[in-house]
């Protein structure tokens, strides 16, 4: 795969190999499984030694007694390789949760769903079992199952609180309900029309999935991408940002039950969004992207620096008065703390990590679009709670204001798209830093050219794995302001 | 606390008008494609290749060659952009809420318009307010955003009447967002027994309508076709808050469906 140093490995040789990458300070991204060719499925895992430095993906066949798992090692594999269990039917000796996770408890797929064998438009089997819980004892510690319809306009999931009058001992976050099997309905699509489809695994990341999806391509195809539409791609994914975190803010003000600051971060937010539509014709900043550039131009209008001057002022404005007040402040010092430790082990991402003092952002570490040309800061905080998480996106915000300015200060013209055509069985990986953290694809081609197996690692996938280590021995109180503060969404982390 | 009052009256009122003024909020924001059936050319089937949702099919031996249904679209705009003579154009038809789904169906003979249609469905139960409860049976997230967005201030959907209730007991609309994976399908079934009738069923966004762009497969179901009865419907990806707005008027006969038989205000235009 072009992007990263490739290593062949024996399953025998992994549990080593990832031991020599966690003593240099290196870390595991992500892991799937693809199958090259009927009966042989390979696992791969993505890699980085520190920071900044480049990609390394070990690929390793699975054997028909499965693989040994490395999740004692390095606990962020441990989603990973049940997800593959699930899909692959691959199995992790050793694994310390060997549970089902993207599947429900009583889902019979006549064969591993993502084995191309398996028929595209067959359901599963599902009669609904009870679910694997740990047992908690005790005397008076009540067992509280939340959702999966939940209070509000909220995503579908399941929250199991074990707690003792206000102090919750365990806590047990139960995803994939919403699980739609996206990464199938790649299988056997032309490049182009996949971005449609990435551009729906999670709405309020269109634009990243579709750039994530889009630079994979293009990296198998080697093309080179127009310096307007690079330009275009940072511009709009800043955008993005900005409406995320705007609407980060109107939520967790909501959760300290501050009514006028919950409705100003909602109005930022709808302003961005139509910004946005007046931009590409789309609020979520859809039907823009395509493998070798971009569908059309955008409509950068007379008015629009002006606007976004104003607009950045009234941002300050309402941040500031935020950061001002005492009863938010009171709610989120010291609430949920999630140290460096946890975060790297279990694989914090984006401003979640950021707050816990883990300086990486895919912008600056691995730059892509035009990101590689501009200076930028990358705020940091160290003490890893709900006030580090917020006052990094807040700082975010004002970076993203000062990029998009400058973008639009040198306006880059010329070609749209540029031919991208892929060769029989190329591969290509694609990334992005959206604005929940790293989002990667991993893009398999066909000898015939068509998509052959696309793998999607959505930024919440990581953090809804760190969420729970914030909330056990917490209290039921904090609970809704600490999960606002770590903006996590499930659409992308279920797929 | 006294500062944020002050902070919210020095803002003043950021709320639009609309439906009563022009203010809608969605310049620019393109809609469904609109077909036009004499510039579609023999042989051409470019339009239908990229239809990831089958929303475009060829006929057989019918004078219009395509298909269209729009309860299928999610708005890529793929479509027009590969279309060699303009049969398929963009536009702003975003409202596109209706009663019937095959009113979402594009026909060349258009039916007269509906006079009255069932006048009797909502009025003497819900005049002046609605309760709704919302369920995501397996959405991207896109129709959640816009959803929440309806009570930010510029829409504030509480001037209207309607209001969103965490407790089915107290609902009047379930309002579906997503494809009903088949994790959520009983939880979705569960949380429509335990309404209190009467009550209504809106299947929002494309994926709700039919299942969208993740329809079929092995986890992903068809939306709401043959699981509840809905009385709107509103495809889009996604709807925006001013087509979800106007949707609900439509459930309350605050306002009439847009589109028939796949065509938008053939009211107006006659």
């Amino acid at each position: 795969m072009k992007s990263a140093l490739e290593i062949r490995l024996t399953p025998a040789e992994l549990q080593p190999a990832c031991e020599a990458l966690l003593r240099d300070d290196g870390r595991i991204q992500m892991a799937w499984a693809w199958v090259p060719s009927p009966g042989g499925i390979e696992v791969c895992y993505l890699a980085t030694q520190g920071a900044q430095q480049s990609f390394v993906l070990w690929r390793c066949g699975a054997t028909d007694q499965g693989l040994p798992s490395l999740a004692g090692i390095a606990p962020l594999l441990g989603w990973y390789e049940r997800e593959i269990t699930d899909l692959f039917g691959v199995s992790f000796s050793g694994h310390p949760e060997p549970y089902p996770l993207v599947l429900q408890e009583g889902a019979r797929p006549i064969k591993p769903p993502l084995d191309p064998a398996y028929p595209r438009d067959t359901a599963m089997l599902f009669k609904r079992q009870p679910a694997r819980i740990p047992e908690v004892l005790g005397d008076d510690v009540q067992a509280l199952p939340f959702g999966p319809v939940r209070a509000d306009v909220m995503e579908s999931a399941q929250f199991l609180f074990f707690y003792l009058g206000e102090h919750i001992l365990h806590y047990q976050p139960r995803l994939f309900f919403k699980h739609r099997g996206m990464e199938k309905r790649f299988e056997g699509l032309e490049p182009a029309l996949g971005v449609v489809l990435a551009e729906r695994v999670s709405g309020v990341g269109s634009f990243a999935h579709a750039l994530a999806y889009c630079q994979a391509v293009e990296s198998a195809c080697g093309c080179v991408i127009p310096p307007r539409a690079e330009w275009a791609r940072t511009l709009l994914a800043e955008f993005e940002r900005l409406y995320n975190h705007l609407h980060y803010f109107g939520h967790l003000a909501d959760t300290t039950t501050l009514k006028v600051a919950n409705a100003e971060g909602k109005l930022l937010e709808e302003r961005v969004k139509q910004i946005n539509a007046r931009l590409c014709g789309s609020r979520l900043l859809r039907n823009l992207l395509r493998p070798g550039g971009l569908r059309h131009d955008i409509n950068v209008y007379s008015g629009l620096s002006e606007e976004l001057r104003e607009l950045h002022l009234d941002i300050s404005r309402y941040l500031g008065q935020l950061s001002r007040t005492a009863g938010y402040l009171d709610r989120l010092i010291d609430t949920g703390v999630l140290n460096r430790r946890i975060a790297f082990d279990q694989g914090a991402t984006g401003p979640v990590e950021r707050a816990s003092g883990l300086d990486r952002d895919l912008r600056r570490d691995h730059p892509y679009a035009a990101y590689g040309a501009v200076e930028f800061a990358i705020p940091l905080r160290e003490r890893g709670d709900a006030n580090a998480r917020a006052e990094v996106r807040a700082e975010e915000i004002d970076v993203s204001m000062a990029l998009i300015a400058r973008l639009l200060a040198d306006i880059r013209h010329g070609a749209l798209c540029s031919s991208c055509t892929p060769l029989p069985s190329v591969e290509g990986l694609g990334w992005c830093e959206s604005p929940r953290g790293a989002l990667y694809y991993a893009v398999h081609f066909d000898e015939a050219g068509k998509l052959r197996r696309v793998k999607i690692k959505s930024p919440s996938f990581s953090n809804w794995r760190v969420f729970p280590y914030t909330v056990h021995d917490s209290n039921m109180m904090d609970y809704a302001i600490n999960e606002a503060s770590f903006g996590l969404s499930i659409a992308g982390c279920d797929r | 606390m006294p500062a944020w009052t002050l902070f919210g009256l020095m803002r003043g009122s950021a709320t639009t008008d609309w439906p009563v003024g022009e203010d809608d909020g969605q310049k620019n924001v393109l809609g469904m494609p609109r077909y036009h059936p004499e510039k579609c050319e023999a042989g051409c089937k470019e339009c239908v290749a990229v239809c990831l949702p089958g929303a475009l099919t060829l006929t057989h031996g019918n004078e219009a060659r395509l298909k269209v249904d729009y309860g299928r679209c999610v708005v890529c705009q793929l479509c027009v952009e590969v279309c060699p003579t303009g049969a398929l154009a963009t536009s702003n038809d975003w409202a596109f809420a209706v009663h019937e789904r095959n009113d979402l169906r594009w026909k060349e003979a258009i039916r007269s318009p509906e006079a009255a249609i069932v006048k009797s469905r909502i009025e003497g139960a819900f005049k002046r307010s609605l309760h709704i409860r919302h369920v995501d049976a397996g959405s991207c997230n896109g129709c959640e955003s816009e959803l929440q967005a309806l009570n930010n201030p510029f829409y504030n959907l509480h001037r209207l009447g309607i209001f969103f209730t965490p407790s089915p007991r107290f609902a009047d609309v379930l309002l579906v967002t997503g494809t009903v994976t088949y994790a959520m399908r009983d939880a979705l079934l569960a949380t429509y027994e335990a309404m209190p009738e009467p009550k209504w069923v809106m299947a929002m966004g494309t994926c709700a309508v039919s299942g969208g762009v993740a329809t079929g497969g092995y986890s992903s179901g068809h939306g709401l076709e043959g699981l509840l009865p809905v009385d709107v419907y509103l495809p889009g990806c996604s709807p925006n808050p001013a087509a979800i707005i106007h949707a609900l008027l439509v459930l309350l006969e605050r306002a009439s469906p847009r589109v028939s038989d796949g065509h938008m205000d053939i009211n107006r235009h006659e």
